[in-house]
């Protein structure tokens, strides 16, 4: 197995949220084993999760979670893997990747395993360009470059702050999708990378993630999903609208792309629908939400933005479903809790609005 | 998803001979080209007569038909590639493909010959997704479909107006990053197709295109001659200018434009570094015109494209006009483009919103 030069491996946590056993790892031993995991146990806590020999790890569960921050802990969402967002909240690194564990090391058309933490990195530490579309997709990658007529001006790019990775074999597919087209197979590598254009929505799944903390790390709040809640596989979806918002808003990057993942696991069709019910009707509300918000030139920092962001949503999405009251006022609470356990982060303004 | 049935008859290929030669590069596309309909349109600065091979059904226009058909006009010169837009003007089919004469099909990875052809008419023939990005790019693809998030109301799309085709070898770069990077070919075969987002800004090159004659032809046509504009691509912007004022009335009118395959295969041609001198003059006017095409807006009443681009050229002259004699021709030269296209009664319908 190839090994990828570990950049930045004291600076990047990995976090995955699980509720069976992490032996996926195995396969991604040559690429993560240097670096620091984050586990977040979902489900019953008093089960003990198996991590494999030779990684460096802290693990979490629910009681962990309880303890840790109190009453505060109502925001983390429990039987769902939107709980992951409890690691991002307690990582001490700039970057973060977040893999589910039935995704496994993709390969390339040549044959060669891909190594997606190393091209996440290479995504994340290269400029991305949210103001003019290249042709040629990412400038910065090698090989490419800005094609005639793209403004000298904008090719300096600005900071990427997520860089959101695809998935080969089953594809991440809604559940009346999933049910018309049961045996459909992601099988076409793209091979590209490039920048989700300012004023641009999308779908962001958190299957093979990576983002930096320090410029966007507070926008990365998973929702209210799971037990007790109405709604399940919009977790994802809704930190990345919020985050797309604010990245727009602080003219930070997102990017699309590789690295492809493979992507094992088809779950079952009719228990996601039943998950994603509400939220099909519903998005068709959040989703002109999301276009129309502007978020005022006062807020400068992730979480004035994100709170921000709160209150609209209190004010415009309520009408829609009490959910969203209680939603609004988990995004205040996360805010809380990410500021208590990132106190030097707190103030920091994280680009420019 | 099935294909929308096209006749051959509906559709022209235009052709800009700047070369007297035109009999490898026909002969090259003949599998490709020999069913359908060639405007081949000679550059009125070509002396003699072009040689094209046997066996194509095709029409030659000359400068003496230029004259004929426009008359004598200041603001439009019909020279260099410019000179395709007139065969834009007298086709009178829904579809219209152009390509450079120094241009050849392309391979894609596996070493087999593409069809241009049959991919952008594929690509305007199925729906454009603008409101919204989805990750898996064209969910009209054989093997693809929306994602997980995407919103049910957005699935149908819209019509597609434009395809905008890549090249391998040399390509589309201007003439200061060809010249940093003299030995640079693209090798990178990206098997995709996306829609530009709308609202999203983009240098359309003119060296590889498709585009739906019935919704936007008027829109594409000659307006911005640079003073030292030369007979290679990155001695002019006039596609680049013309693609923007394109991209703005497509949005406007909420119909889609596409970007990726197919490729072409452009042969090598010219010295960057000589073309150097003439191409600064473009680089330097496209900082001058992105605040403008950021903000420009249309009025909502204006529903058909060449009312848009008479709105446009009115929002040229009177923003830009006054700094540069440059745009003050541009702007008169759409005006005078709309006047002709009537007169020559080249409108089918075009779509209203």
């Amino acid at each position: 197995m190839p090994r990828g030069i570990p950049l930045l491996k004291d600076e990047l946590d990995i976090v995955i949220p699980t509720i069976r056993n992490l032996d996926f790892l195995e396969m991604w031993r040559p690429f993560f084993e240097p670096y620091h995991l984050i586990i977040v146990q979902d489900g019953d806590p008093s089960k003990t999760i198996n991590v494999p020999d030779g990684f460096d790890y802290e693990l979490y569960n629910r009681n962990d979670i309880n303890r840790i921050l109190g009453p505060k802990a109502s925001c983390i969402s429990f039987k769902d893997s939107a709980c992951r967002c409890f690691g991002y909240m307690v990582s001490k690194k700039k970057y973060i990747f977040t893999i589910d564990d039935d995704c496994f090391v993709g390969k390339d058309p040549s044959g060669k395993p891909i190594n997606a933490l190393e091209q996440h990195i290479k995504n994340i530490l290269s400029p991305s360009t949210p103001f003019f579309f290249n042709t040629l997709y990412d400038p910065f990658r090698e090989g490419a470059d800005f094609v005639r007529g793209y403004p000298f001006s904008l090719r300096e790019g600005v900071p990427t702050a997520v860089s959101h990775g695809l998935w080969l074999n089953i594809p991440d597919y809604d559940a009346p999708t999933q049910l018309v087209k049961p045996r459909e197979r992601n099988t076409r590598y793209v091979d590209m990378v490039l920048t989700i254009p300012k004023g641009t929505l999308f779908p962001m799944c958190g299957m093979n993630l990576a983002f930096d903390r320090h410029l966007i790390g507070p926008a990365m709040y998973f929702g209210l999903m799971g037990d007790g809640q109405p709604i399940g596989r919009y977790d994802d979806m809704w930190a990345g609208w919020c985050t797309k918002v604010i990245c727009d808003h602080l003219n930070l990057g997102v990017k699309t792309g590789l690295p492809y993942i493979f992507h094992s696991k088809a779950s079952n069709p009719f228990v996601n629908l039943k998950k994603e019910y509400k939220g099909i009707f519903w998005q068709e509300d959040i989703i002109p939400f999301f276009q129309a918000v502007t978020l005022p030139k006062e807020c400068t920092t992730v979480q004035e933005c994100y709170i921000e962001l709160s209150k609209q949503v209190k004010e415009k999405l309520s009408k829609v479903d009490p959910y969203f009251d209680k939603l609004a006022d988990a995004m205040v609470t996360w805010i809380e809790a990410w500021d208590e356990l990132n106190p030097a982060g707190a103030a920091v303004a994280n680009g420019k609005a | 998803m099935a294909l929308e049935h096209i006749d051959d008859s509906e559709v022209d290929i235009v052709i800009a001979a700047l070369q007297s030669d035109l009999t490898s590069f026909l002969n090259a596309w003949r599998p490709l080209f020999s069913r359908f309909h060639l405007i081949i349109v000679q550059d009125p600065d070509l002396k003699g007569e072009l040689k094209i091979p046997q066996g194509f059904d095709h029409r030659v226009y000359t400068k003496s038909d230029i004259d004929q058909v426009i008359g004598p006009t200041t603001s439009i010169v019909f020279s260099g590639y410019s000179c395709r837009y007139f065969g834009y003007l007298v086709s009178r089919k829904k579809y219209i493909i152009s390509v450079d004469d120094d241009c050849l099909p392309a391979k894609d990875n596996d070493g087999n010959l593409t069809n241009a052809v049959s991919q952008h008419l594929a690509n305007l023939t199925t729906p454009a997704t603008p409101f919204f990005f989805n990750t898996l790019y064209d969910p009209f693809r054989e093997g693809a479909d929306f994602v997980r998030g995407y919103p049910f109301s957005l699935r149908s799309g819209v019509d597609c107006a434009l395809s905008c085709g890549l090249w391998l070898n040399l390509a589309d770069y201007d003439a200061p990053t060809q010249a940093l990077k003299p030995e640079h070919r693209n090798l990178h075969y990206v098997d995709a197709v996306m829609t530009v987002p709308a609202g999203t800004l983009m240098p359309i090159s003119g060296i590889n295109i498709a585009f739906n004659r019935a919704l936007v032809g008027p829109a594409l046509f000659p307006g911005l001659k640079l003073t030292g504009e030369g007979k290679l691509r990155w001695e002019t912007i006039e596609d680049i200018w013309c693609g923007m004022c394109v991209k703005v009335i497509c949005d406007h009118l909420s119909i889609g434009v596409k970007t990726g395959l197919p490729y072409v295969f452009r042969s090598d041609k010219g010295n960057p570094i000589e073309s150097l001198k003439k191409e600064w003059e473009g680089v330097k006017k496209m900082e001058e015109i992105i605040p403008f095409f950021q903000s420009v807006r249309l009025p909502r009443t204006v529903t058909t494209a060449e009312d848009c681009l008479l709105e446009m050229a009115k929002s040229v002259k009177d923003r830009l006009g006054g700094t540069d004699p440059l745009f003050a021709r541009a702007a008169e030269a759409m005006v005078e483009w709309v006047k002709i296209w009537k007169a020559a009664g080249a409108s089918h319908s075009t779509l209203g919103v």
